[in-house]
């Protein structure tokens, strides 16, 4: 149920601007991987293109190989649909789908796609990406309720569990909690230790306090300056990048010292 | 602090904040006053409601304007002023809207209910029947069962044609293109088309219809369906277009994060999220053409009788009908009987307008996303 990702001189593109260069990295499965670094700096570009979300925007374009466990996404013939459906995305702000009810909005990876499944099944799955998602509680009274009804902290975890019910290898966070209060947060924290019991999970946050809580790996992403395209400095156990960085741009960026 | 301000305001209940303003009561002096000077001036060149009306509204926001910088200062004086024209602007709008209304409800709503009005048509009503009626004073005979047929027919075919080609290119637009000359090319030609004078879409669907099926036969309801979707077609891009972008981006990569295809995004998330301002947008494109005339008079002609088949034999229209009426009364020397029907036409398809207005509203808010509801 959890991949592994691997990047080989990876190069993303905007047009003909280049955002990241050169990225190698080695993501492991059932792990979470915090990505940190300026605004700006490509992280979550990078994280885009890992379920080639990034091409989805007009002029852009990647280089190099992005493997999963072992095969290679970018390959000419690979259906970006197909990668979708195995690498799973939340979003910077909560996007239920303002149309569909709380149980439409679980069940809209499967209904969207035109998969029919019995009354039964649906439930099920209703219920299991709630109960992972630990929203079951809050909830399932309501299931018939408009999505957008929820909180903003409801809402994100709506959307982990629209993304988990179709039961992807690999989940994507886009800076999930910038939205979101702090009880949100914990609750959206708490969820992503379970998460990576069964997937692969990689977080691009602004939080520090929030990459050292819940990674295991911290990948620490820069810019040499405005219009330069953005690199990965250093990727390491998250305890050696927070206590023992060996870049001195990490040890500024992760003690506050930062420009 | 307060220190130049009479105590005996305070005393009469004033808190200290609201010392220095006009007593409430100053604009019913103000109206009331001008009201008094406007009869009299009007008095000594001849008294006329509607002049009494207007000198009454100049004088009122002239001395509410004194009055203002008198009792309290200039700044709240210009923003009433203002806030009095804007009202003033408001009112002149509203004027013509309300006139017609009036004057097509008042007109028109003998001859709409005279009996049988909605139910038959022109056959068999000569100049003769309409002459003996006015004489004797029974009924207008005769009704607009052939035009409304004619009109709804028309418009119903308009729309069918237009809407999935309308909403085809919008889609197009906002979904597929990306910018490059096709899509600018589309949308250029949408805004020439928006301004084509109805008239001259009329012309070119007879023009073609007459290359396709000769002259003659091609005087029908079809030629003007085709008239009219020329007409449509730009409007429900332009409504379509506007709501398909104003759909939020993170909705459509939420569901090509799900794994979801792009046209099934487009046909169970964008669409269904913006459908509520798709509808009401088309809703009022049929609004718009089923009032038009020219197109309709020079592809469809005109008839006494009702035709229900759009591919054969010319067909009445609402609009035609009236114009027909009004310009060219079936009884030359009774010309009552056929301005009675024209007006009363003419509050049929205003009813059908307004009842199509409110159709759209009753669409945007059944079909409006869900946002409360916890």
């Amino acid at each position: 149920m959890s991949k592994r990702i691997d990047a080989i001189d990876l190069n993303v593109y905007y047009g003909k601007f280049r955002a990241v260069a050169d990225v190698d990295i080695t993501i492991e499965p059932k792990s979470v991987t915090a990505f940190i670094g300026p605004s700006g700096c490509g992280k979550t570009t990078f994280l885009r293109t890992l379920n080639r979300m990034h091409e989805v925007l007009p002029g852009a374009h990647v280089e190099g190989k992005l493997l999963l466990d072992g095969d290679d996404i970018y390959a000419p013939g690979v259906d970006p649909v197909a990668v979708r459906s195995n690498v799973g995305m939340v979003f910077q702000r909560p996007n239920p789908f303002p149309t569909m009810t709380i149980r439409e909005n679980v069940l809209a990876g499967l209904k969207l796609n035109g998969q029919r499944i019995s009354k039964g099944d649906a439930d099920a799955v209703v219920e299991k990406s709630l109960r992972g998602a630990n929203l079951w509680q809050e909830v399932k009274d309501r299931l018939e309720k408009p999505g957008s009804g929820l909180s903003g902290g409801q809402q994100q975890r709506l959307c982990i569990a629209r993304t988990i019910a179709v039961e992807p290898e690999v989940i994507l966070m886009d800076e999930p909690c910038s939205a979101l209060d702090p009880i949100s947060t914990l609750a959206v924290e708490d969820l992503i230790s379970e998460l990576k019991e069964q997937y692969t999970v990689v977080i691009v946050t602004h939080n520090m306090q929030q990459a050292a809580r819940v990674s295991d790996k911290t990948a620490f992403f820069n810019i040499a300056g405005t219009g330069k395209p953005g690199k990965l400095i250093e990727y390491a156990e998250t305890s050696q990048i927070f206590n023992n960085p060996q870049e001195k741009s990490t040890e500024d960026y992760v003690s506050g010292r930062f420009g | 602090m307060t220190t130049n301000v009479k105590t005996d305001l305070e005393n009469k209940g004033r808190s200290r904040l609201t010392v220095g303003q006009k007593p409430r009561w100053t604009w019913a002096a103000c109206l009331a006053g001008s009201a008094v000077v406007a009869a009299a001036v009007l008095a000594l060149i001849g008294f006329n409601v509607a002049g009494w009306a207007v000198l009454t509204a100049v004088l009122y926001v002239a001395s509410m304007y004194v009055s203002t910088v008198v009792l309290e200062n200039r700044r709240k004086a210009t923003n009433g002023l203002w806030t009095n024209l804007v009202f003033g602007a408001f009112v002149i709008a509203l004027l013509p809207l309300v006139s017609v209304l009036w004057t097509v409800l008042s007109i028109g709503l003998p001859g709409l209910l005279a009996p049988g009005f909605l139910a038959s048509d022109m056959l068999g009503i000569t100049g003769a029947v309409d002459q003996q009626s006015v004489n004797e004073g029974t009924s207008v005979l005769g009704g607009v069962a052939h035009a409304l047929v004619g009109s709804l027919l028309i418009t119903i075919g308009a729309t069918v044609i237009s809407v999935p080609i309308g909403l085809l290119t919008s889609i197009y637009l906002v979904e597929y293109s990306r910018g490059g000359f096709f899509s600018k090319a589309i949308t250029f030609f949408v805004d020439v088309m928006t301004g084509i004078p109805s008239i001259v879409a009329g012309l070119f669907a007879a023009g073609l219809m007459m290359t396709l099926v000769g002259p003659g036969t091609n005087v029908m309801g079809f030629s003007a369906v085709l008239a009219l979707s020329v007409l449509m077609i730009p409007v429900v891009v332009r409504s379509t277009e506007e709501m398909l972008r104003v759909v939020p981006n993170e909705l459509r990569e939420a569901s090509y994060a799900l794994g979801v295809r792009k046209w099934r995004t487009i046909l169970r998330v964008v669409i269904p999220t913006s459908i509520s301002g798709i509808a009401s947008g088309v809703t009022l494109a049929i609004a718009r053409v089923i009032g038009e005339t020219a197109p309709i008079l020079v592809t469809a002609g005109v008839a006494i009788q009702t035709n229900w088949n759009l591919f054969q034999d010319w067909m009445m229209s609402l609009p035609v009908y009236i114009y027909r009426q009004m310009m060219f009364p079936t009884a030359p020397s009774a010309p009552d009987a056929s301005e009675q029907r024209a007006w009363a036409a003419a509050l049929v398809l205003i009813i059908i307008v307004m009842l199509l207005n409110l159709l759209a509203r009753f669409i945007a808010k059944a079909f409006a996303p869900k946002k409360s509801g916890r």
